[in-house]
């Protein structure tokens, strides 16, 4: 079983945390400090299993890590995981997720975390591996990727169109205009 | 309607989503949290709105914020409303952040379970797949059992996308909803044969992780696992049935043996390292499950040692490290092909890896022997000093003391340098460790007693530097060796050279800056140090010097008498007065030290840690019951205090209360255990002995620097180093007189031949420097001998041991949601829903108890349902023959009863004879095609149960109106009961003791037996043979020769050391014993171990046997070295080893329908037995022979039982025992005469005796 997966950067600054046990959110966040302390002291070539110690738990339990660029993934797991098999997981997992931002960077999990966490449910699913095929994994992320669009199109238009006017840059819209106004002077406009 | 919409998406125009919430959060990295607090704000507002993509788009940049550590638990309910949104994008969102923000404790999730339901079934694939996986994340007990059904159903989905994830799924549903188990195992077992690659891997992954847990469950899927092995090229399900296969093997040494080869295989053909590793994992999970004494094992070892190695020089960290952790695994069996790479594993020593490091420090624990543990522990010192950092340093510091302590100091050869190394420790700086040396110290000097002088010198020299170890208050954690050294001290203070000194280093003023618990040990001990000093005076015409050492006391003792711990004052005050008054009566001249000493006599001995727990409970006390009537619930807190006696006194007058329900019970005791938590009065168990260490006040030293220029050295104390050297020489000295004396010996035995002996220096001829006696622990009388199991109570997986084979009852189905689930429920079901709420919490025993009763019967009930399917045509055509038929119908019926344990016994057929399950066979697995043609013809020939040739029916039946008629006299009486019997199996009654196929029901407790005769015995040995009951077949092709194991104990009955044991026997041309290779046929074989006084040991000793139809005799010797202190000599033994026919048999079930067919066959022949005045239950009969004859029940009816048992030859043995009265008969059949005679008479002898 996987106990959790973590994703931090080098600073420990939480990308994803994906816990499948049930911790308050200040021992999450705890957690994620002590794992980052440990993981990252720890020089690049060396081994990259820890064993977890006091963290999740107990002596069952082993943090196994791989480290990309600015990026920790660590997954904590018990005995009944191999190893090396996950290390490979992580592995697929990555190439995942950079066939699908398409030369991922930290930058896009950051600003992505939903979608990261929907491919990661299709590698993963409440601890135990779900599906180790890349290929297998793209497909029904894209699918779904597809069906979200095209659920769009009513309620997504609006937001397409508001985050495109945000991304132009224009000088802040005052926040305090009058609703109501707008209320009164919009009845004539038709529901498309 | 219109106008809303429209207004929603103006509203969103600016709204925050996602992105800019993370971009407003980065822009404002000095004033986060102001700015995130602005944002929840916003977020509550957006909340608010009705319209669902705003709401959605609020969970959205909650689940953000979630991550970074905000509770978000007070939007539980928006995320339920999200949750339930028509669109899939917004569903997604809401699903996504209740797995990531709800559990058990959540109370919304209650509401949840029908919008659960409706997506599970929802026509598109994705709303079904995003509801499992969020409900895999927060599933509950209640969720769990509503909802189970509709994930079972999904299992058979026809998108293998849903599929897989329902099947994975099972398992969460399994944790928390334990009854689904049984009632959904079979549809999950199918789905390890999915067409579909994903769906079967899930189902791997999950049986896995059940398995892993509660593996006996499980042991009958091993030929499936079996085949998926050898065909599956996907390398993810490999590992994990490879591992599953290590969790099975330790419960059935046979599948270990069936998987050696192909994992061998997979070793040298895999290319992929993570399979690789994981075959050798399971590889060495077989070796250690089968027993060490298999030679044709060790080319095993050898190659996952090898491979190992590899590993272990690869440059990868992480191939190192593993191999590592897995050459750990084999040093617990086969430490000596470990040991060879001692070289490697402490070149590891020195890796820059902590991982690694801390790995091969873990070897090395089990590669110490008494040779080598000062050389190891010299290394390790090294690295101590060498290490930076505390924690690795303080890791190394605790494995040399579980190093040197391990099994009770077991290789410690010289206990001065023990204690040695232990002062030396004392110098690390900083290190946590203090108590751990501390108890070390204390340990040893108690324990060993010749050591305690040189302990006391070292412990007083400690005490004397005492300002090195609390110089710092970096250094405190080391402080806490003087609370050891002085104890010691104190306690031993009769080796003390100069107790002044010592006493006087003990008042020092600055020990007043220690903490507490070491101070009062200090005042404590200075009184008995004062003790030691009056004695030593007493009697000299010159007082003075008592007189000085009791002003000494009277001066500094005060300083004590101040001191701001309890503990400390009050011992200190109550001395101080003692102290006065002595020195009053030394004024006047009188003499006190007998008296003062008489304060502290008495040895203390060590009590072992379980000591306690294992003190036997007397007859008739029940711990659980109350002594009074147990408090009423109104009670508060705050009366408590108030009338303490009056209320008791009154409660005694009370009649005593039993008849309170264990639910109850559970629940005041719950309500106890609180009260007593919250009492400050009621001392709780302390959670850890490092708690009382910690006291406060240690913080309040001054801090004293002290400037070290040179190194620390503790004057005075010798370096451990020392040791070593002073060893060596030791060691070369014994060599030398030891080879002198082989000379002599050799010379005196010359005429006998050669012995192969002055090889290496073996472990155990090392002796220990000076003679020790290590006192035990002391341990209560009668003692419970009970393994504790550790256990975790509150395991979930616990609830998951539940066998698997037993065929479904009707209480068992999930529950089915109907639309009123009121009126509808069946009465199973209301059982079910009402142990639901009791689950959570405790349940009791005595309900289980009753629930299983059900169970069982349920269980017999549906099995003799299948037995009147499975043979009704049999039993039709039966009922229709004569009346007078009715005893072979009875017969052939109780022969031919179904399996009933099918799956088993099919384990046990697939494990003991073909190489191939059988099952593999028929479907034909193309990759191991060409290996099963050979094997299955073998296999077949061995099985007994398949008949080689069916005859006719009216030959047999003919043959069983023979038997019959021969058996009618004294049965007739019998006829009527059994007829009644044979009609309630038609009816479908509970045929109530109807036991099938090798258990014997309990019905009355068995008494105990033992497989164990005595062979023989002298006044030093005595030497207990077990029956050979481990017997089997030569692997390969001589069919006509077997092998046979036989187990002797050997026990050593004097007060000297037995060593040099060799075993003899004198071969038959029917038996031979099995000799190492290159051995002559009269060689003796060397036991391999010595024995200590008292202590016995078991060896085994393989035989060859040709012809098993005849009991046999051999006679043997046995040769050993009685070693006393003084004098050594060379004793005899002889014994006759007895072969009975029976240890030729090997218990085998067998199928009631097979051992019809094998009785039909004809190729058995007959005889028969009667014993007189046998009183035993009819059970406890059926299990002597079971027990001393390797026999197994087929089926038994009242008190007539069929018995089936196999030579390892393959003879078929089968018995019909029939009892009434006293009177036993047994009509046996086997294809052999000589040996069932044989057997026979060996039964008839058992049951002499009793």
């Amino acid at each position: 079983m996987i106990k959790a997966i973590l994703i931090f950067n080098n600073h420990g600054k939480p990308r994803l945390i994906r816990f499948y046990q049930y911790f308050a959110e200040d021992m999450q966040q705890q957690i994620i400090r002590e794992t980052f302390h440990l993981v990252s002291k720890r020089d690049d070539n060396v081994c990259n299993f820890l064993e977890g110690g006091s963290l999740i738990g107990g002596s069952d339990y082993k943090l196994i890590y791989r480290h990309y660029a600015t990026l920790y993934f660590v997954f904590c797991v018990d005995s009944s995981e191999s190893e090396l098999g996950i290390l490979d997981l992580i592995q697929v997992f990555v190439e995942t997720l950079d066939k699908c931002f398409e030369n991922v960077c930290e930058l896009d999990l950051i600003f992505h975390m939903d979608k990261v966490h929907y491919i990661l449910q299709e590698v993963v699913m409440g601890g135990m591996v779900l599906e180790t095929n890349m290929n297998e994994i793209v497909a029904q992320v894209e699918l779904q990727n597809r069906m979200e669009k095209s659920e769009g199109g009513l309620s997504g238009a609006p937001a397409r169109a508001v985050s495109a006017v945000k991304n132009m840059n224009l000088p802040e819209i005052p926040r305090n205009i009058n609703i109501g106004d707008i209320n009164i002077k919009v009845p004539s406009l038709s529901p498309f | 309607m219109a106008l809303k919409i429209v207004k929603g998406s103006i509203d969103r125009m600016f709204d925050k989503n996602l992105q800019d919430l993370v971009r407003g959060i980065r822009n404002h990295k000095e004033d986060e949290a102001k700015y995130i607090s602005t944002c929840i704000d916003e977020i509550k507002q957006e909340l608010k709105q009705d319209n669902i993509a705003v709401k959605a788009n609020a969970v959205c940049k909650l689940t953000y914020l979630q991550m970074l550590g905000y509770d978000v638990s007070w939007a539980a309910f928006n995320i339920v409303e999200v949750m339930s949104s028509s669109k899939f994008t917004y569903k997604r969102i809401g699903y996504l952040a209740a797995s990531q923000c709800f559990h058990e404790g959540t109370d919304v999730i209650m509401l949840t379970t029908n919008q659960i339901r409706k997506d599970l079934s929802s026509p598109h694939q994705y709303d079904t797949g995003v509801a499992l996986t969020g409900l895999s994340c927060f599933v509950t007990p209640d969720l769990a059992r509503d909802l189970a059904n509709d994930i079972m159903t999904l299992m058979s989905h026809t998108k293998p996308y849903i599929r897989k994830k329902a099947v994975l799924i099972m398992y969460k549903v399994f944790l928390k909803y334990p009854e689904s188990l049984r009632p959904a195992f079979p549809r999950l077992k199918e789905k390890l044969e999915d067409p579909d690659p994903g769906v079967q891997s899930a189902a791997v992954n999950v049986i896995c992780e059940l398995a892993r847990r509660n593996p006996k469950n499980y042991l009958s899927l091993a030929p499936l696992f079996f085949k998926l092995m050898t065909s599956s090229t996907n390398n993810w399900v490999l590992i994990k049935i490879i591992k599953l296969f290590g969790a099975l093997t330790p419960l059935e040494p046979r599948l270990g043996k069936k998987m050696i080869e192909p994992l061998t295989n997979l070793i040298h053909s895999t290319s992929a390292m993570s399979l690789l590793y994981e075959c050798v994992n399971t590889v060495i999970a077989v070796l250690i499950s089968l027993s060490s004494g298999m030679p044709n094992h060790s080319a095993s070892i050898q190659l996952c040692v090898q491979k190992l190695r590899i590993l272990i020089e690869d440059s990868d960290q992480n191939l190192k490290y593993l191999g590592l952790l897995a050459m750990s695994k084999i040093l617990k069996t086969h430490p000596k092909s470990v040991q060879s790479h001692k070289d490697l594993i402490l070149q590891c020593l020195d890796d820059k890896d902590e991982s690694i490091r801390l790995r091969a420090l873990d070897l090395l624990y089990g590669m110490v022997s008494k040779k080598n543990l000062m050389e190891i522990v010299k290394k390790l010192m090294l690295h101590v000093d060498k290490a930076e950092g505390t924690t690795y340093r303080d890791e190394l510091l605790t494995k040399i003391i579980d190093i040197c302590s391990q099994s009770n100091y077991q290789y410690i050869t010289n206990f001065e340098w023990y204690i040695s190394i232990l002062v030396e420790l004392t110098r690390l700086e900083g290190t946590r460790h203090g108590h751990l040396i501390a108890s070390q110290m204390l340990d040893v000097a108690i324990r060993v007693k010749a050591i305690r002088g040189f302990a006391v010198a070292q412990m007083a020299t400690l005490l004397d530097n005492a300002h090195l170890l609390t110089g710092n208050t970096q250094r405190n954690g080391i402080c806490e060796v003087l609370y050891a050294a002085a104890w010691i001290c104190g306690e031993f203070s009769e080796h003390l050279e100069e107790p002044m000194q010592t006493l006087e280093a003990m008042l020092r003023p600055k020990v007043a800056t220690l903490p507490g618990h070491i101070q009062a040990v200090y005042v404590q001990n200075a009184a008995k140090l004062f003790a030691t000093v009056l004695r030593k005076h007493e009697g000299e015409t010159d007082s003075q010097a008592a007189q000085e050492t009791s002003q000494l006391l009277i001066d500094r003792l005060p300083l004590f008498v101040q001191s701001a711990n309890l503990e400390v004052q009050e011992r200190a005050s109550c001395i101080l007065q003692l102290v006065k008054y002595i020195q009053k009566l030394q004024q006047k001249n009188v003499e006190v030290a007998e008296e003062v000493t008489a304060l502290f006599a008495g040895e203390l001995n060590p009590v072992a840690p379980k000591a306690q727990k294992k003190v036997p409970i007397p007859e008739g006390l029940d711990l659980d019951a109350w002594i009074n009537e147990p408090p009423s619930e109104s009670e508060s807190e705050d009366e408590k205090p108030k009338a303490v006696f009056t209320k008791e006194e009154h409660k005694h007058s009370r009649s005593r209360h039993t008849e309170v329900d264990e639910k109850e019970l559970a629940r005041r005791r719950e309500a106890r255990k609180q009260e007593q938590a919250n009492n400050p009065f009621y001392i709780k168990a302390s959670p850890s002995s490092q708690k009382v260490y910690d006291a406060p006040g240690v913080e309040h030293i001054p801090v004293v620097q002290i400037d070290l220029s040179v190194p620390l050295k503790v004057p005075g104390v010798p370096m451990s180093d020392q040791y070593l050297k002073l060893e060596e020489e030791r060691r070369q000295k014994d060599k030398a007189e030891r080879k002198k004396k082989e000379k002599k010996k050799k010379r005196e035995k010359r005429g006998k031949g050669r012995k192969a002996d002055s090889g290496p220096e073996s472990e155990e001829d090392i002796r220990p420097a000076h003679q020790v006696d290590i006192v035990t622990e002391e341990m209560p009388e009668n003692a419970l001998p009970s393994d504790d199991d550790d256990k975790d109570p509150n395991d979930p997986h616990k609830a998951l041991d539940i066998d698997l084979d037993k065929p479904l009852a009707d209480s068992e189905k999930l529950p089915v949601r109907t639309h009123r689930p009121e009126v509808l429920k069946s009465p199973a079901e209301d059982r079910v829903h009402e142990s639901i709420p009791q689950e959570t919490k405790k349940r009791s025993g005595k309900e289980k108890k009753e629930k299983k009763k059900g169970k069982e019967k349920d269980r017999k009930r549906s099995k003799e349902e299948k037995k009147k399917k499975k043979h009704k045509e049999v039993e039709e055509e039966l009922l229709e023959s004569q009346p007078e038929e009715a005893v072979q119908s009875e017969e052939t019926k109780e022969a031919a009863a179904p399996p009933t344990s099918a799956e088993a016994s099919d384990l046990d057929f697939w494990l003991c004879s073909a190489p191939v399950p059988p099952a593999a066979q028929e479907e034909t697995a193309p990759s191991s095609a060409a290996a099963v043609d050979t094997s299955s013809a073998a296999a077949l020939e061995s099985e007994p149960d398949e008949p080689k040739d069916a005859e006719p029916e009216d030959t047999k039946s003919s043959k069983h109106k023979k038997k019959k008629q021969k058996k009618e006299k004294e049965e007739k009486e019998k006829k009527k009961k059994k007829r009644h019997h044979h009609h309630h199996h038609h009816s479908d009654a509970g045929g109530e003791d109807s036991v099938q196929n090798g258990t014997v029901e309990e019905e009355e407790p068995l008494p105990p037996m033992s497989n164990y005769s005595l062979l023989a015995e002298n006044s030093y040995i005595k030497m207990m043979k077990e029956d050979a009951d481990q017997v089997y077949d030569i692997q390969g092709n001589h069919q006509d020769e077997s092998k046979v194991v036989v187990s002797v104990i050997f026990e050593n009955k004097s007060d000297s050391f037995l060593k040099s044991m060799e075993f003899n026997v004198m071969d038959s041309l029917n038996s031979k014993l099995q000799r190492p290779e290159g051995a002559g046929p009269h060689d003796s074989l060397t036991v391999p171990f010595q024995l200590p006084p008292g202590v016995s040991n078991e060896a085994r000793f393989v035989f060859s046997v040709q012809s098993i139809v005849m009991p046999q005799k051999l006679k043997g010797t046995l040769t050993f070295i009685v070693k006393s202190d003084e004098s050594s000599t060379h004793e005899k033994l002889d014994f006759k080893l007895h072969f009975t026919c029976t240890s030729y048999l090997i218990t085998t079930p067998c199928y009631s329908d097979a051992y019809a067919k094998l009785l039909e066959s004809g190729d058995l022949k007959g005889s028969s037995l009667r014993l007189e005045g046998i009183s035993m239950p009819f059970h406890h009969l059926l299990a002597r022979i079971c027990f001393h004859h390797h026999f197994s029940v087929v089926e038994r009816i009242d008190s007539c039982a069929s018995m089936y048992s196999r030579s390892i030859q393959g003879h078929h043995v089968c018995l019909l025992v029939k009892t009434s009265d006293q009177t036993v008969s047994i009509d046996a059949k086997c294809d052999e005469p000589s040996l069932l005679g044989n057997v026979l008479d060996e039964i008839k002898q058992t049951f002499s005796k009793c």
